[in-house]
């Protein structure tokens, strides 16, 4: 008994992959879609009857909300049931209780997203971004983060191994960060609940609700929400991965722990403070503006030092980046990580802010953040799981490598564009003429924009091509026969 | 101090939270009850102007149109004075928006006028050509929901003190005093009579006619709701 290698059970990190892949498609696609309505307005389909659910401003936050709630959050909460059994050297299949609690919680996440597609195509939104659904799906979404909570802490407290590696810190982060900014920025009052003169209640739509903040309140609490929301699930949890998965994929140890502890103290620490950069130049107090400018500046720290622990741990083992495009996503991503926190942090100076805020330049930044750190991390950890999940090797490495290029131009496409686009636009609107007026009307700094939404259009979409490679990669590998009898054996990066 | 926190979870988890939690409660608590107080002049949004709000919400106006002006002159020529944080103390949530697709709309009633909403909104490139706005046709057969905005004005007024049928200080002085319905019925006639000012401006006579059957079509509402920026 002892001797036999612990039979992991990978059922809720499956049915989370499924989701990852479907709402990728969903949110990468209608991305595509949005970038094309930029460039070319004849696509919102005015004429059509259907031109209010499909016009750019009902998918917008579908968009958004589909990659980040969707993608992503499945993304996480796959590789945390794939990777949380391992390093705690316990099985799902060993408590009935956690492998209710799991399921409980993929079919809740799933009645959330179908209720959240539906809303958002209505349009019940409360228009804060990435926090726009109503207080009923608030509330279900509450509970979903308690189920994923339960099986964090629920697994912990079963684990065999005594020492949390690196990857269960982030995890735990995401889920005490997430719970901490979602709860305070999304606490509103339902409408029904006001009484007229004449005794009448309950008026009116029963889903909406007014925010508790109002004004510049509000927008402190929602960037703050906004930012981190962006730190914890688009950084913490990201890191968590890759600190389990580069290791185990190129059997290398981490290079340093002493460079971790700092990394992801620090990241605690610092990533709160630099909210405030969403709100420079704005009307909150000036003292919590240049404080979200430092501290922006500041997070270049933690964050380089997670990446540079990464680039570091493939020392002498280079050539494995040349042979294996799994390694490629994983470097690159990293590398991505690098370049996003620094020009970050470059927006965050007041200065350049002045430019960049309210353009294109955000929305590039946004982007190589989320395609060539996030998608690539999520998609490399999918690719390294689905062999030992699946029990079958996968389908393609070549295609693999295919859609590996195809993405990172597509990537590059995308940011050089949106770079060129908002510091363009940026510059146009503050340009005066000899005489101290206006150079340029408002429509003159869009119509210069076109090429270069096109030009993102076509980045975005050679993504979406590589992520259904992905898609019908992963899809041929399940549904292969099977060829290996137990689970592909690699070094742990607990070096055990 | 580290290698025992990562062999106890519990503590580990309640010291992440203590580091995560610190900024934000020094950052966020200590001013605001100061920023949350309305300047002179400010005065809460009539009925139809809330129904008009959450027209503009609910199509996601503010993924494109920021409400917000910046101190710089390039800014302050453009759309007018630039933003005071008491302007927003009756907006919940606030609509600074993120990113200036279009310009900035929150003085747009100093320069927009309802006829000019009324064309736009139809067909976006016939007003401004090069435009990339979409055209909003639904609009103006959709009909604005008054007894959600009468809703969310009882909610305020109850929950956070906002001073409608309540004398409002004006920058000249005087003073004037937003209503609110005693009841629905008295709600949408407020609204309708509200209306009636707008249409008396617009030439679609399908609005007018919805208007004159008491009926008030989105497009109303949210031109009263531009209207009122200023």
């Amino acid at each position: 008994m002892e001797n036999r290698p612990l039979e992991y059970d990978y059922t809720v990190a499956k049915m989370f992959m499924f989701t990852t892949i479907v709402l990728g498609i969903v949110g990468m696609l209608v991305g595509v879609i949005l970038a094309f309505q930029l460039a070319f307005p004849v696509l919102n389909g005015s004429d059509l009857a259907i031109a209010e659910y499909i016009n750019y401003s009902r998918l917008r936050p579908l968009h958004t909300d589909a990659v980040i709630f969707g993608f992503t959050l499945s993304g996480i909460f796959s590789t945390w049931y794939y990777v949380g059994q391992r390093v705690l050297k316990v099985s799902m299949a060993e408590s009935s209780f956690l492998m209710f609690i799991g399921k409980l919680h993929f079919w809740l996440y799933l009645v959330g997203v179908v209720a959240v597609v539906v809303t958002l195509l209505m349009g019940i939104t409360t228009s804060k971004e990435y926090a726009e659904f109503e207080w009923p799906i608030d509330i279900a979404i509450v509970v979903v983060w308690i189920l994923f909570g339960l099986s964090i802490f629920g697994l912990i407290g079963i684990r065999r191994e005594k020492s949390l590696y690196i990857s269960i810190w982030y995890y735990i982060a995401t889920f005490l960060g997430i719970a901490m900014l979602y709860l305070f920025n999304n606490m509103a009052i339902p409408t029904i609940m006001g009484v007229a003169a004449d005794g009448t209640s309950g008026i009116g739509a029963w889903y909406h609700s007014v925010s508790m903040y109002a004004g510049t309140n509000d927008a402190l609490v929602q960037w703050w929400y906004g930012h981190n929301a962006v730190a914890f699930g688009f950084t913490v949890p990201i890191v968590a991965m890759i600190y389990y998965f580069l290791p185990k994929e190129s059997g290398q140890a981490i290079y340093s722990y002493k460079l971790s502890l700092l990394s992801f103290w620090g990241l605690m620490f610092i990533y709160i403070w630099a909210g405030g950069h969403h709100l420079l130049f704005s009307t909150v107090p000036d003292w919590i503006q240049t404080m979200g400018s430092i501290f922006s500046v500041i997070l270049i720290l933690p964050s380089w030092g997670s990446a540079i622990n990464m680039l570091l741990t493939m020392k002498g083992e280079w050539q494995q980046v040349a042979a294996s495009p799994l390694i490629k996503f994983m470097i690159l991503g990293s590398t991505f990580y690098i370049f996003s926190t620094l020009e970050g942090s470059i927006q965050a100076v007041k200065s350049v802010n002045a430019i960049a805020h309210f353009t294109d330049w955000v929305v590039g930044h946004v982007h190589d953040g989320t395609l060539g750190w996030v998608g690539f991390m999520i998609m490399a950890a999918l690719y390294h799981m689905a062999p030992r999940v699946f029990k079958r090797e996968i389908y393609s490495k070549s295609l693999m490598a295919i859609q590996f290029w195809i993405q990172t131009v597509g990537v590059v496409l995308y940011f050089t564009s949106m770079w060129i686009a908002g510091i363009t636009q940026g510059m146009m609107w503050r340009a005066h003429d000899e005489f101290g007026n206006l150079a340029y009307s408002f429509i003159d700094t869009v119509t210069v924009l076109e090429p270069y939404y096109i030009i993102r259009g076509v980045g975005g979409l050679l993504y979406l091509v590589g992520f259904l490679m992905f898609a019908y990669n992963i899809y041929k590998t399940m549904s292969a026969r099977p060829v290996k009898e137990s689970e592909l054996q690699s070094a742990s990066p607990m070096g055990a | 101090m580290f290698h025992w926190l990562e062999k106890n979870p519990f503590f580990f988890a309640v010291v992440v939270f203590l580091t995560i939690a610190f900024a934000g409660i020094v950052e966020i608590l200590p001013s605001f009850a100061q920023q949350s107080r309305p300047v002179i002049g400010t005065k809460p949004y009539t009925t139809l102007e809330l129904a008009g709000r959450h027209v503009y919400i609910k199509n996601s106006c503010n993924g494109c149109h920021s409400q917000l002006v910046r101190p710089f002159k390039s800014e302050t020529d453009r759309y007018g004075d630039y933003s005071l944080s008491g302007e927003y103390a009756y907006d919940r949530p606030f609509l600074w928006g993120s990113k200036r697709t279009g310009p900035d709309l929150w003085r747009v009633g100093n320069y927009r006028t309802t006829d000019w909403h009324e064309n736009h909104m139809k067909d976006p490139i016939a007003v401004v050509p090069g435009s990339i706005m979409p055209a909003y046709p639904w609009m103006y057969t959709n009909i604005a929901d008054i007894d959600t905005a009468f809703a969310e004005q009882l909610t305020v007024a109850q929950f956070f003190s906002v001073p409608y049928n309540k004398p409002v200080p004006m920058k000249d002085g005087s003073t004037v005093i937003v209503k609110m319905g005693k009841s629905v019925a008295d709600a949408h006639s407020l609204a309708l009579a509200e209306a009636k000012l707008i249409v008396a401006d617009m030439k679609d006579q399908d609005v007018k006619d919805a208007v004159a059957n008491g009926q008030i079509p989105e497009i109303v509402a949210i031109i009263a709701y531009m209207n009122s920026l200023k």
